[in-house]
């Protein structure tokens, strides 16, 4: 998978720069979360602005994602979101859930306030 | 009228490296039907989802990951309806188990739930050799 990862400081930036985000390819955006975890960084901005289709696998490896942020006091936020990606979370009910920025500049602002 | 008659029958490896080769097969057929008069992008994205979550679930509920196995394929029309079966040939899973998650962080039941929301009908059914996952829209 095309993942470009920054530490930004206040969060760590996964810049997803993938067309698709499913079954074939979650699993490594999952197991780069982990590591992430691992290494103590516990505030994400997944930004998912390349990516045009997502499914239940890629929603999960998020879902995943954000768990495990928020069981360390941290927080998993996402920005970018193209259209129908944004309608994906909405039809399951993921919108409530996740904090869904415009861009990444904005989500990684939200985590220094 | 113009009426649409399409038949595409399709057998892949059981990788989910062809996920997106059949997702796109869906793609281009809701921007190839002449008739449909709904928001065709919704539609491709839909089609797209529906053969990408079903042959997800064949390859890891029903082949259970074996890459040696296939994955077989039938999408067409008849009377404005389209019409997906998508045929594995393992043991299967219990479909109703997937419901409605009752929760959105829930971590199962996700595709089948999203399978339910876009299609009129599901249903799935052993064979011979497996099961098929069947499925209807209409268009």
């Amino acid at each position: 998978m095309n993942l470009q990862i920054e530490d930004k400081g206040a969060a760590v930036l996964l810049l997803v720069e993938e067309e698709r985000l499913d079954a074939h390819n979650s699993g490594e955006l999952k197991n780069q979360m982990l590591k992430l975890f691992e290494e103590g960084k516990h505030n994400l901005v997944v930004d998912l602005q390349s990516v045009r289709f997502v499914d239940s696998s890629g929603l999960g490896a998020l879902v995943s994602g954000f768990k495990n942020a928020s069981s360390r006091n941290g927080n998993l936020k996402l920005a970018g979101l193209q259209l129908q990606v944004k309608s994906m979370f909405e039809l399951t009910r993921l919108h409530r859930v996740f904090e869904i920025y415009t861009d990444s500049g904005e989500a990684l602002a939200s985590f220094q306030q | 009228m113009t009426t649409d008659r399409i038949a595409v029958d399709i057998k892949v490896p059981n990788q989910t490296r062809y996920l997106c080769l059949i997702g796109h097969i869906g793609e281009n057929i809701a921007h190839t039907l002449r008739s449909y008069s709904g928001d065709r992008e919704k539609l491709a994205y839909d089609l797209n989802l529906v053969l990408t979550e079903a042959m997800a679930n064949a390859i890891q509920h029903a082949n259970e990951g074996d890459p040696a196995k296939e994955v077989h394929i039938e999408i067409s029309i008849f009377k404005k309806n389209l019409f997906i079966k998508v045929f594995d040939f393992g043991q299967g899973f219990d479909i109703k188990q997937y419901v409605e998650p009752s929760h959105p962080l829930e971590d199962h039941g996700r595709g089948i739930y999203l399978m339910h929301t876009i299609m009129d009908e599901i249903t799935y059914q052993p064979t011979d050799n497996g099961h098929v996952l069947e499925m209807r829209k209409a268009l």
